[in-house]
């Protein structure tokens, strides 16, 4: 088993932490997670991602050349890193904020989830954006289960935020799930 | 990865080394931050305090060479890291450091060069400049380690040689490893060696600081502990005051490459990969080793008999293992992310008596796997 996911939005989104909750539920599963995040020089507003890859042997080129899950919350950042996917992989974009190039809708399985409305109205508060973003991976893919993700979630939220975020993961899965049912 | 996953640490290689450096003991990091080896410097600054210890940001990496110096002399297991052009800066100090005899680690997370280079992206430019990059002849020990497990016991180690040859030792990363997260296990306190310098017993108003009469590596005394001594650059005798006598340098000079040279067996460390059987041999250093393992794995599975050697310390490079490794094999591939210098010490290793195809890369995007392999399957 081999596994790439890309996570990519603006800086100050939150996205990278999404990274470490995989390669922590991958631990868990007693596989292995290497990722590297790529920064511009603005933190603040610059495209960012955050790559990470599964596998159940060791890893050795450490970096991602062929993904099979992308999810992007900004045009700039999609049109970055919006490379290297598989043929008709799940790509997750938030609709109010990335824009795709028309010929992605063939080449993907493209998901549209309004990811910052969601958190938004769900939660309240941005902070929570990765466990959504996170959610809809979970929903989509099956590289680690939705126990070792809520395991990893749980260990990684400050004091006080665990139930925010597993509620956070649930608007994820079940938007996910949702349109997935609609498109199969 | 196994322990349930509860006790894997998901570093970057950066992390790795500042964690390890406290595993060792270093107790004192001085520095000037440079990407992409910042996150040691900012990591160390956390740690240190915590654990008794000294950080310390200086003007610029010149000083920052010679905190580090200062430090260890007067007892301290110092530390200190930067990217290429922080390395050029700390080269003075660096070779002071060799002369004076004082124990420490010198990371250099590599990045393109030569001058400002490539802020950020990654090479592997500076093996030469770690060998001969300061001047006048002096031995090395430079570690480059691939992978983040490999990065935390190797800055165990080159702690441990730092202190049990009384002179700095480099660790080579890249920014490649260095921004890469990946799973780390931290091993038990009391689990791996910890190797300390050797110290001066005898009374310290007859303290001699190089006193070289029994053995290579003279006993250490700290500063401001009652003996006084005199530390200088230039070619001193056993007292520590500057000698122009031919023979006692000469003699000294074969004791400095003595102390590496003469204990490769405690210094030396290869890693060999798919290599029984291999009719080609592929050798290559750092994050790039990863790229050719995984060519070296392709290449297997497509029945080609290849196998790789990959040194773990570079410097000394492992002459005799690469005459080994090399000696019957139709070809060689070495791949690294430079435009040429490990190459060099393998066409020497194997007395220019091999055919060696070159894969190098500049620009900062690292070496993929399917250029290694593309070239392996050129010489098969």
């Amino acid at each position: 088993m081999h596994f790439e996911a890309r996570f990519s939005a603006v800086g100050g989104q939150g996205i990278i932490l999404a990274g470490t909750i995989i390669a922590d539920a991958a631990f868990l599963e007693g596989l292995q997670a290497a990722g590297s995040p790529t920064y511009t020089a603005q933190v603040r507003g610059g495209p960012t991602k955050v790559d990470v890859i599964v596998d159940d042997d060791a890893i050795l080129f450490p970096r991602t050349s062929e993904i099979d899950f992308f999810l992007s919350l900004a045009t700039k950042s999609y049109k970055q890193f919006g490379v290297d996917l598989k043929p008709g992989v799940p790509v997750v974009i938030d609709p109010n904020l990335v824009e795709i190039p028309k010929e992605h809708e063939e080449l993907y399985t493209i998901y549209r989830i309004p990811i910052i409305d969601l958190t938004a109205k769900n939660l309240g508060r941005m902070v929570y954006t990765s466990a959504v973003a996170l959610g809809t991976m979970v929903a989509l893919t099956d590289v680690v289960s939705e126990e070792s993700i809520r395991e990893a979630l749980k260990r990684r939220a400050p004091k006080g935020t665990e139930m925010y975020n597993m509620k956070a993961l649930d608007v994820g899965i079940n938007a996910a799930k949702e349109l997935h049912a609609t498109m199969a | 990865m196994t322990d349930n996953g509860h006790n894997v640490k998901f570093w970057p290689g950066n992390i790795v080394v500042a964690e390890a450096a406290i595993a060792a003991g270093c107790n004192f990091f001085g520095g000037y931050p440079i990407t992409p080896s910042s996150e040691i410097a900012h990591h160390m600054s956390a740690l240190l305090p915590r654990h008794g210890g000294h950080f310390i940001q200086m003007e610029d990496e010149i000083g920052a060479m010679g905190s580090v110096i200062g430090a260890s002399l007067a007892g301290a297991k110092a530390l200190t890291a930067t990217s290429g052009p922080g390395m050029s800066l700390k080269l003075e100090n660096l070779g002071f450091g060799y002369m004076v005899e004082a124990p420490c680690v010198v990371v250099n997370v590599m990045r393109g060069g030569p001058s400002t280079g490539l802020p950020t992206h990654p090479a592997q430019a500076d093996l030469m400049q770690a060998r001969w990059g300061t001047h006048g002849d002096h031995p090395t020990i430079a570690i480059a380690p691939s992978f983040h497990q490999e990065i935390y016991m190797e800055t165990i180690r080159a702690f441990n040689l730092a202190e049990q040859f009384r002179m700095p030792v480099i660790l080579l990363l890249d920014e490649v490893l260095g921004h890469l997260s990946e799973g780390v296990i931290p091993p038990e306190p009391g689990s791996f060696e910890i190797i300390n310098r050797k110290m001066d017993t005898g009374d310290p108003k007859t303290f001699l600081p190089y006193n070289v009469e029994k053995e290579d590596v003279p006993p250490f005394r700290p500063y401001f502990d009652g003996a006084t001594w005199h530390t200088t650059g230039l070619n001193h005798d056993a007292t520590g005051f500057p000698t122009t006598n031919p023979e006692y340098i000469k003699s000294d000079m074969e004791r400095h490459i003595r102390k590496v040279l003469g204990n490769r067996d405690k210094i030396d460390k290869v890693e060999y990969y798919m290599a029984d059987d291999a009719e080609i041999g592929v050798i290559s250093f750092g994050s790039t080793a990863r790229a050719a393992m995984a060519a070296v794995k392709k290449a297997r599975e497509a029945g080609v008999k290849v196998g790789m050697l990959r040194p773990v310390t570079v410097w000394p490079f492992p002459k005799d293992q690469v005459y080994e490794f090399g000696r019957d094999k139709k070809y060689l591939v070495v791949p690294e992310f430079n435009m040429g210098q490990m190459v060099y010490e393998v066409e020497r290793a194997v007395h220019f008596d091999r055919p060696i195809k070159r894969v190098n890369k500049v620009g900062g995007v690292p070496i993929y796997p399917n250029e290694i392999l593309a070239a392996i399957e050129e010489v098969a």
